[in-house]
C-alpha cells in the first residue's frame, strides 16, 4: 500500500484509506496489550515471591554479599536507551522514513539488547562465584526465577528483531509487517518496565530489607 | 534430586510399561491398570482402523485438523472433552468401587487409588470442564456477536492443540509410567522431588503448563472476539448474557492462568533444577505454592461456572418464550462474580495456620458471593415465571441445576465458615460439594447447551427420548452418588482414602456405586442419543435453522451454517435481536447486493505445534534432554517459520455467497412455519412462528 509521507499523525500510518487495515491493525494490537497484561500478572507474581523470600537466605549469601549496583547501572543505561532506539524505530515508521531506517534502529537496538544480556549472564557468573546459585537458598531461587526470566524475555526479543528485520527486508512495509512492528515496540517497552520493576525491588529492596 | 542420566533414552524402560508389573505381580490392582492401559492402546487402534476402512485420513486432515473454522474447533473441543469425561466418570466408578468394597485395603493398592484421584480431578477440571466450556463457546459465541470467526482464529487452532497434546500426556501416563499421586492441586513437598522422584508429578507438570498455555491464549481470543468483533449495532447491554459470560470467563483466564503457570513451573525448577521454592530445607516455603495455586484454583471454578450460567440464561428465556429477567441484574452478578472469584482463595486452606483475623475476612469474602449467584437464581425463576414453558432437553437440565445448584451453594455458604471449616475439611462433604455444584453447575449446563445448539451445528435435532432418558439418569445418578458423600463426611470419613474402618459408613458407600453405575448408564445414553438421532436424522432435520425458536443472532442463519457464518453481517438494533425481527415480521431479510468475503485458509500450524509440544512434554518426563532440546528448537523455528506466510485468506465470490443464501431464503419462505407445540414432532424444520401472546 502506498502512503502519502503529507499525512502523518499520531497512530500508525497504514495509507490514506485504510479503514479495514486500520480495523485489522487495531484488533491485533489490543490483543497483544491483553497478552502483556497476563504477562505483566507472571512478573507480578514472580515479584511477590522474591518479596516473602528475601529473608529465606538459609544463611547462604544475600544482597549485601552478590549485588553489583555497578553493572545494574549499566545494564539499566543500556537497556533505557534500547527503548529510545526502538522508539526512533517507530518515529521512521510514523514519517514513512525508508525501511531501511528502520533496520537500522532495530540493528541498534538488537546490540543493545544483547549487550544487556551479556552483562546480565557476566553478574550471574559472578553471583555463582560467591556461591550464589539458586540452590543454595530459597531467597536464590526467587531471584533465579525472576531476573533470567525477565532475561529470557529480552532474548525472545532479540530473536524478534532478527526475525522482523529479515522480514521487512524481504516482504517490505506490508500492513501486517507494520502491524508486527507496532507489536515488538510495545513488548520492547514492556521489557523496559519490568526491569525498572526489578532495579526497584529486587536490587534496591533486596539491598534495603534483604 | 538424582543426577540427570545422559543415556540415550533417559529414565524411560520396559519396566515403565503397566505389563511389567502384571508378569511380576498379577493381582487386582495390576489387571486394573493394565485393562486401563488396554483400552487406551485399544480405542485407539480402533480409530486407526475406523479412519483407514472407511478411507477418512484426507477428510479428517483437509476438513478438521488443519481447519481454523472456530465452529469446527469448537466441536474438536467437545468431542476431545466427551473423550476425556469417558475416562474421568470410569475412574470415578473404580474409586467409589473401592470404597464400596467396605472396611479394610479393598483391591485397589494405596498408590493406584491415588493415581486415580489426581488422573480424575486433573482430566476433569482441565480436560473435560475447560475444553467443553471453550468448545461450545468456540461454536456459539462468533454466531451470537454476529461475526465471522474469532479474533485470531490460527491462535484457536494452536490453542486447540496445545490443550489436546497436554490431555494426550495423561492417556500416556496410563501406558508408560505412572500418573502423579498428589492430588489435581499437587501440593508441595509431597510432590517434591524429595519424597517423589518418579515421573508422575513430571507427568502433571508439564501437562498443566502446556494446557495453561493453550487456555490462556483462548481467554485472550474471546475476550477480544467479543471486545472488537460484534457486528455493528450490539452494544455491550444488547450482548447476550452467554457473551457476557464468556468475557468475564476470558477475563478470568486472562488473569487466573498465570499463577497456575508460574507455580507449575516453580514446582518444576524444585524438581528438575534443585530449586528450593517449595522444599522443606534452604528456605523453601510450600505456602507461597498453596497461595499461587488457588489464586488460580478459585477462580478457575468461576471461569468454568459462568459459561454454564450463561448457557441457562439463554435456554430459560428460549424454552420460556420470554425475555430474560432482570438482563442488567444478571450482568452486575456475573461481574461481581468475577471480581470476588480473586478475594476468596484462601477458604481453601483454612486450616494451614493463618490467623483468625485473616481465615474471618476470606470466609465473609466467601459468603458474599452467593449474593450475586442468588440474584441471578431469583432472575432465572423470574423467566420461568408465566413464560410459555417447554420441557425439552435443555430446559430439563435448567430445572435440574436450579434445585441441586441451591444445595451445592448453600453447602458452600457453610464451608465458607472457617470455624465449620475446620470440622468437615478434608472429609468426603466436601467432596459432595463441589460435586454438587460442578455436576448440576458446570456439566448439566453444557449437557443442556450440546443439546440445545446441536441443531445448529448439524442440522438436525438430537432424540428427544433419549435425551429425557439421559437427564434422568443424570440427575439421579448424581443424587445417589454424592448425597451420601455429605453424610459421611459429616461422620468423619476422610476424602482421598483408599481404605477405612468404620463399618457404619460402608451402607453410604454402597449407595454411592450404584449412583456411579447409574452416572456410566448415563455416559452411555449420551451415546445411544447420539447414535438414535444420527439414525433418524431424516425426520429431525431444520435446515431453516430456528428449531426452538431461539432469540439470538445464531438462529437467524441457516443449520448447519456456511463457513463465513452471515451472508450479510447483521445490523443489531435490539438486545434479543432475532425474536425481536420476528415480532415485527422483519426476520431473514433479502439484502440488496453481497460482498467478497474473506476468511482465513487452513494451516497445519496447530497440529504442528501438537505433535512437538508432546513430544517435548514426553523428552522433559522421561529426562530425555536432547530430544527435548530439539523439540524446543522445532517449535522456535515453527512459528518463525509459519510467520513467514502470507497468503492467510481465502476469498470466498459475492456470486457464490448470493447463490447460496437465496437457495437458503427461498427455503425459508416455502417452509411452513411451526407452533411451539410441534417443536419436536417431524415437522419442525426450523421456521419458527412466533409465539406472539406469550412474547414480552
Amino acid at each position: 500500500m502506498k502512503r502519502a509521507p503529507t499525512h502523518s499523525y499520531p497512530g500508525i500510518n497504514l495509507g490514506e484509506r485504510h479503514a479495514s487495515a486500520d480495523k485489522a491493525a487495531e484488533v491485533v494490537t489490543f490483543g497483544f496489550w491483553v497478552f502483556l497484561m497476563s504477562d505483566l500478572v507472571y512478573f507480578g507474581l514472580m515479584f511477590a515471591i522474591y518479596i516473602t523470600m528475601i529473608d529465606a537466605q538459609a544463611g547462604g549469601p544475600g544482597p549485601h554479599e552478590l549485588f553489583d549496583l555497578k553493572s545494574v547501572f549499566a545494564q539499566t543505561l543500556i537497556l533505557l536507551t534500547s527503548s529510545l532506539t526502538v522508539g526512533l524505530a517507530m518515529l521512521a515508521l510514523k514519517y514513512n522514513l525508508p525501511r531501511g531506517r528502520i533496520i537500522l534502529w532495530f540493528g541498534v537496538t538488537l546490540l543493545l539488547g544483547l549487550s544487556f544480556l551479556v552483562l546480565e549472564i557476566r553478574d550471574f557468573m559472578a553471583m555463582a562465584e560467591k556461591g550464589g546459585i539458586p540452590q543454595r537458598s530459597g531467597f536464590l531461587s526467587a531471584f533465579f526465577g525472576l531476573v533470567p526470566l525477565h532475561g529470557l524475555h529480552v532474548a525472545a526479543g532479540c530473536l524478534w528483531l532478527i526475525v522482523l528485520g529479515v522480514q521487512l527486508r524481504v516482504k517490505g512495509m506490508t500492513d501486517v509487517i507494520i502491524s508486527r512492528v507496532v507489536r515488538l515496540a510495545l513488548f520492547w517497552h514492556f521489557l523496559d518496565l519490568i526491569w525498572i520493576g526489578i532495579i526497584t525491588i529486587v536490587y534496591f529492596g533486596g539491598l534495603t530489607y534483604g | 534430586m538424582t543426577s540427570p542420566k545422559t543415556d540415550f533414552f533417559g529414565r524411560l524402560s520396559w519396566d515403565a510399561l503397566p505389563i511389567a508389573g502384571l508378569l511380576e505381580n498379577p493381582n487386582t490392582n495390576e489387571i486394573v491398570a493394565n485393562a486401563a492401559a488396554g483400552i487406551v492402546i485399544v480405542g485407539v487402534v480402533v480409530v486407526v482402523v475406523l479412519l483407514s476402512w472407511f478411507r477418512l485420513w484426507t477428510t479428517l486432515w483437509r476438513d478438521w485438523l488443519t481447519s481454523v473454522d472456530h465452529k469446527k474447533i469448537g466441536i474438536m473441543y467437545v468431542v476431545f472433552a466427551i473423550v476425556m469425561l469417558a475416562r474421568g466418570v470410569l475412574e470415578g466408578v473404580v474409586m467409589r468401587a473401592q470404597q464400596a468394597a467396605g472396611p479394610g485395603d479393598g483391591f485397589l493398592e494405596a498408590e493406584h487409588f491415588a493415581e486415580l484421584f489426581s488422573t480424575h480431578g486433573t482430566i476433569m477440571i482441565f480436560f473435560v470442564a475447560v475444553p467443553f466450556v471453550f468448545g461450545i463457546a468456540n461454536y456459539v459465541v462468533p454466531l451470537m456477536i454476529g461475526a465471522r470467526d474469532v479474533a485470531f482464529p490460527r491462535l484457536n487452532q494452536i490453542s486447540l492443540g496445545l490443550t489436546v497434546s497436554a490431555g494426550m500426556m495423561l492417556m500416556v501416563s496410563l501406558v508408560v509410567g505412572r500418573f502423579s499421586t498428589g492430588g489435581w492441586t499437587a501440593y508441595p513437598p509431597y510432590t517434591g522431588a524429595a519424597f517423589n522422584p518418579g515421573v508422575g508429578p513430571d507427568y502433571w507438570i508439564w501437562a498443566i503448563v502446556v494446557s495453561g498455555v493453550g487456555t490462556t491464549l483462548t481467554g485472550i481470543n474471546f475476550a477480544v472476539t467479543i471486545y472488537k468483533m460484534r457486528a455493528p449495532g450490539m452494544t455491550f447491554m444488547r450482548l447476550p448474557m452467554y457473551c457476557w459470560t464468556i468475557i468475564c470467563s476470558s477475563i478470568l483466564i486472562i488473569f487466573a492462568m498465570p499463577p497456575l503457570g508460574v507455580a507449575a513451573l516453580m514446582l518444576a525448577a524444585d524438581r528438575y533444577l534443585d530449586f528450593h521454592f517449595f522444599t522443606n530445607d534452604l528456605g523453601g516455603n510450600m505456602m507461597n505454592y498453596a497461595n499461587l495455586f488457588w489464586l488460580f484454583g478459585h477462580p478457575e471454578v468461576y471461569l468454568l461456572v459462568l459459561p454454564a450460567y450463561g448457557i441457562y440464561s439463554e435456554v430459560f428465556a428460549t424454552f420460556s418464550a420470554k425475555r430474560l429477567y432482570g438482563y442488567n441484574s444478571l450482568v452486575i452478578a456475573t461481574m461481581s462474580i468475577a471480581v470476588l472469584s480473586f478475594t476468596v482463595w484462601l477458604h481453601h486452606f483454612f486450616t494451614m495456620g493463618q490467623s483468625a483475623l485473616i481465615n474471618a475476612v476470606f470466609g465473609i469474602a466467601t459468603m458474599l458471593i452467593a449474593i450475586p449467584t442468588g440474584v441471578k437464581v431469583y432472575d432465572w425463576m423470574a423467566t420461568l415465571w408465566r413464560g410459555r414453558i417447554r420441557f425439552s432437553v435443555p430446559m430439563l437440565y435448567g430445572l435440574a441445576f436450579l434445585m441441586l445448584f441451591v444445595i451445592g451453594g448453600l453447602s458452600g455458604v457453610i464451608l465458607a465458615n472457617p470455624t465449620v471449616d475446620y470440622q468437615v475439611h478434608n472429609t468426603l462433604f466436601l467432596v459432595a460439594h463441589f460435586h454438587n455444584v460442578l455436576l448440576p453447575g458446570v456439566l448439566f449446563g453444557l449437557l443442556a447447551a450440546y443439546n440445545y445448539w446441536f441443531p445448529k451445528a448439524f442440522g438436525f435435532r438430537l432424540n428427544e427420548f433419549w435425551g429425557r432418558v439421559t437427564v434422568a439418569l443424570w440427575t439421579g445418578g448424581f443424587l445417589l452418588t454424592f448425597m451420601p458423600l455429605y453424610f459421611v463426611g459429616l461422620m468423619g470419613m476422610p476424602r482421598r482414602s483408599f481404605s477405612y474402618d468404620d463399618p457404619s459408613f460402608q451402607p453410604f458407600m454402597i449407595v454411592a456405586i450404584i449412583g456411579a453405575l447409574v452416572i456410566t448408564c448415563a455416559l452411555f445414553s449420551v451415546l445411544i442419543q447420539l447414535w438414535v438421532s444420527i439414525r433418524d436424522r431424516k425426520k429431525t432435520r431444520v435446515p431453516v435453522g430456528d428449531p426452538w425458536d431461539g432469540r439470538t443472532l445464531e438462529w437467524s442463519i441457516p443449520s448447519p451454517p456456511p463457513p463465513y457464518n452471515f451472508a450479510i453481517i447483521p445490523q443489531v438494533t435490539d438486545r434479543d435481536d432475532f425474536a425481536a425481527a420476528k415480532e415485527r415480521g422483519v426476520a431473514y431479510p433479502t439484502p440488496d447486493a453481497y460482498e467478497d468475503i474473506e476468511l482465513p485458509r487452513n494451516t497445519g500450524i496447530g497440529f504442528i505445534l501438537c505433535v512437538f509440544s508432546g513430544i517435548w512434554m514426553f523428552a522433559l518426563v522421561w529426562w530425555i534432554w536432547w530430544l527435548a532440546a530439539l523439540m524446543t528448537v522445532l517449535i522456535i523455528l515453527a512459528v518463525i517459520i509459519w510467520t513467514f506466510d502470507d497468503s492467510t485468506e481465502l476469498t470466498i465470490a459475492a456470486e457464490e455467497v448470493r447463490r447460496d443464501h437465496e437457495a437458503w431464503l427461498s427455503l425459508v419462505h416455502n417452509e411452513t412455519a411451526v407452533d411451539r407445540d410441534y417443536e419436536t414432532s417431524s415437522e419442525n424444520r426450523g421456521l419458527a412462528r412466533p409465539d406472539l401472546e406469550a412474547v414480552t
